[in-house]
């Protein structure tokens, strides 16, 4: 092999895909009016829940949903959740996890088409762009055209609303985690915490990014969720189809007229593929990219209603009754493939959880103590023989009002205590301190026994002095010389 | 001989090297890594300027900022300190007996006299500030120099039986070896541990007591504080309550010392560590035996 001549312009093979980006086109129908709905639904939770105010008396904040970090209290409409019921969150998270295996189950991917945050703001985005560029073909003339001043004066104009967009969707998500009124003003006059600042930069900065530039990419590549989906639809789903069986082959409307029997009802107008947001090719059957948007459905059926064919070329069903139809059987009212056992099983567990959680809410108490016996030293000898232990006692209460509550020891013969607020004369089997409303006290609590005291059980016990007279009880031990 | 050609499958170019009809691709490393490779090289030489580095003979280089951890940490607590300052100037202006009647104050010093107690006492008192035979548990109620905050910041400030400061805590106690006869010994003891309900009492071990212990101990063993005779009618004993604990304490008594942390300690961490041992369960009221406080006339003439 003598210098071989070099084989040149042989193409590499390439594992990276450039992104083609989509330009889609405008659509209207249900579909897309449903779509609009829950836009306006969810960016209306968004952005109002932080103003909502909910009466909590006058010791506790009057934010209808705060996280308050500060204060280690998440409150939501009538309840308080203390750092300690910490359960109630993650049983919500484990309900939301069901839900969307419920949802996923019962009706496809709903939540990537409908619901998901990044759904949303990407449609804001491509509204935005459709808003300033024009729509699909303005945008694909735009994006092949040189960068004269007045591409760039318009990608600026655009890129700045995209700008103001995401620094709202920043900033409305500060506002759940202190007073929205308070904060904002701090905001604008520089004087809110340096971790406010810096959440609304990252999240402008991702809004920005995933919504503006990302967009369909985040779902393709980025995100998990479409990957466990695809583990859970079967042929039993809810998905968008493409009728293969009646579409296929494809032909135009003249090749139709002219050979009625060779051709399918698809004549290959591509508007499914220009209307869809992710850029995908419906009829190659169900892909990943695929979030059940559904408006192909809408741009497919106006099609057939302008060359008078039936709808539902593309249209939401199972893969089962897909089959059923292509063998010829009349296609199964919608609501049967909803009612399939999979998706039963899973409402059971979601709604006995939440029923389990809404049990265990109505049933807390808002009155708790918790203690801690001193290990060094285990006990302490006095003077006149008897033995002393001391306890570090937390008192909570969990009420939106100051209270009495007292504390006594039951189960310690003879066993007595005073506290570092109640001085040693005044020793007693219980003692009263008043707990300030939504808090915790800590006491010192000193339990002197009469000399010949032995080592055993015995319990705190605290009783709300109001009219509900809530109690907790808290086992310790007594330690002595001699052990038990 | 350089054979280069370029590689078909992948489109790269060989570096024309062949082993055995093996040959090798030539992807050299990318620009942009190479690239930052060369600027922290660039970085590294900026750095040993700016910040110690070099090793030299007796010491190292000291690097442009003159930055060292060293002084860092020195830095760093002087901010502490200057944080803590105004709590300090309070706490220095303010009586110690008066400290309980400001629970703000009062709960800054029993945090700040716990930090101290854990470096300068527990070595002695044990860090449960329970003690040990021989040394005092601080946290019961029988106090030998007084349970006050002002008696225990005098225990603190002078110490205990430390010569060169006259305000020391001072007694001795005499020891009895050969004093007393086998059986009259015997009697003693008996009438010490009598004096906390441990045994029988006799004539002969109550006469040898008030003979020779009433001056110090009193005559129900009730002690005293002023000298720093211990109680003796308790159920706590300082040596041991054995009887030949009890026989070697009056034959060679043991009495122990406590340094005086006065120039050791500045006067706020000793009224800090006077607040914590106060707090820890046994510490006694202050009693007001002066004269009355002056009272300042706020009304200008």
């Amino acid at each position: 092999m003598n210098s071989p001549e070099p084989i040149r312009g042989a193409a590499p093979e390439s594992l990276y895909e450039a992104r083609k980006t989509v330009h889609n086109k405008r659509i209207d129908g249900p579909f897309r009016r449903f779509k609009w709905l829950v836009m306006l639904v969810t960016l209306t939770i968004y952005y109002v829940t932080p103003w909502l105010r909910w009466d909590r008396g006058p010791y506790a904040p009057d934010q209808a949903v705060l996280v308050d970090l500060a204060n280690r209290r998440f409150y939501m409409f009538g309840i308080e959740i203390w750092p300690h019921e910490f359960y109630f969150v993650a049983g919500l998270l484990i309900m939301a996890g069901i839900g969307l295996f419920l949802v996923t189950s019962a009706v496809g991917r709903a939540w990537c088409g409908y619901a998901c945050p990044q759904t949303v703001w990407t449609d804001v985005f491509q509204h935005i762009d459709r808003f300033v560029d024009g729509d699909r073909n303005a945008r694909v003339r735009l994006d092949n055209a040189p960068w004269t001043v007045g591409k760039i004066a318009r990608r600026l104009f655009k890129w700045s609303i995209y700008l103001l967009i995401s620094m709202a969707t920043g900033g409305a998500w500060i506002l759940y985690f202190a007073d929205a009124p308070t904060l904002l003003r701090d905001f604008v006059a520089g004087e809110a915490a340096p971790v406010a600042y810096g959440t609304v930069l990252i999240l402008t900065f991702t809004t920005f990014a995933l919504g503006g530039f990302m967009r369909e990419q985040v779902c393709i590549y980025m995100c998990p969720w479409p990957r466990i989906q695809t583990a859970m639809l079967d042929e039993k789903s809810l998905i968008v189809t493409y009728k293969d069986w009646r579409g296929e082959p494809r032909g135009s409307v003249k090749k139709a007229e002219k050979n009625p029997d060779e051709f399918g009802d698809c004549i290959d107008c591509m508007q499914c593929v220009q209307v869809c947001p992710t850029g995908i090719d419906i009829r190659e059957g169900a892909q990943i990219g695929c979030i059940t948007c559904a408006l192909c459905i809408d741009a497919c059926d106006r099609v057939m209603k302008d060359i008078g064919r039936p709808r539902g070329l593309i249209d939401y069903a199972t893969l089962e009754d897909c089959e059923r139809e292509t063998a010829g059987e009349p296609p199964r009212p919608a609501w049967k493939a909803l009612l399939h056992i999979r998706t039963l099983v899973y409402l059971l567990i979601w709604g006995s959880i939440g029923l389990g959680l809404l049990f265990a809410l109505g049933n807390r108490a808002h009155t708790d103590i918790s203690v801690t016996p001193d290990r060094n030293p285990p006990f302490m000898l006095m003077s006149d023989g008897s033995v002393r232990n001391a306890y570090t006692i937390k008192l909570r209460n969990m009420q939106a009002r100051p209270r009495e509550m007292e504390v006594s020891v039951e189960g310690l013969p003879e066993g007595k205590f005073w506290t570092d607020k109640i001085g040693l004369e005044q020793a007693d089997q219980a003692q009263r301190v008043r707990v300030d409303a939504d808090a915790t006290l800590a006491i010192r609590a000193y339990v002197i026994v009469p000399s010949g005291a032995k080592s055993q059980d015995f319990i705190f016990k605290v009783t709300a002095l109001d009219e509900q007279g809530e109690t907790d009880t808290s086992e310790t031990l007594f330690n002595a010389p001699g052990g038990m | 001989m350089a054979n280069k050609r370029i590689d078909q499958p992948t489109g790269t170019e060989t570096v024309g090297h062949e082993w055995d009809g093996i040959e090798e691709l030539n992807t050299p490393l990318p620009r942009w890594w190479l690239w930052l490779f060369y600027i922290t090289i660039v970085w590294a030489a900026v750095y040993t300027v700016l910040y110690p580095a070099w090793p030299m003979i007796s010491k190292g280089t000291e690097g442009y900022f003159g930055w060292t951890s060293r002084g860092q940490l020195a830095q760093e607590i002087d901010a502490v300190e200057a944080s803590r300052a105004e709590f300090r100037t309070q706490l220095a202006n303010l009586p110690v007996e008066q400290l309980q009647a400001n629970p703000g104050l009062m709960g800054q010093a029993v945090a700040g006299g716990s930090a101290a107690f854990k470096v300068n006492c527990v070595q002695c008192h044990g860090s449960g500030a329970a003690g040990s035979p021989g040394f005092p548990n601080l946290a019961d109620d029988d106090w030998l120099w007084g349970g006050d905050i002002k008696a225990i910041e005098t225990t603190l400030t002078h110490g205990i039986r430390q010569p060169g400061d006259g305000a020391t805590r001072l007694s001795a106690m005499p020891p009895f070896a050969g004093a007393f006869s086998p059986a009259q010994m015997n009697a003693l003891v008996d009438h010490v541990l009598s004096l906390s309900g441990n045994g029988q009492s006799s004539a002969v071990g109550a006469q040898l007591y008030a003979d020779n212990c009433v001056a110090c101990h009193g005559a129900a063993g009730e002690g005293d504080r002023m000298q720093g005779a211990p109680r003796l009618n308790d159920a706590i004993t300082l040596y041991g309550n054995s009887r030949d604990a009890i026989a070697r304490q009056i034959q060679q008594p043991r009495m122990g010392v406590m340094p005086s942390w006065q120039g050791r300690l500045d006067p706020v961490t000793i009224k800090m560590l006077a607040a914590y041992v106060h707090s820890l369960g046994g510490g006694e009221d202050f009693v007001e035996a002066g004269p009355e406080p002056v009272t300042q006339a706020d009304e200008q003439p």
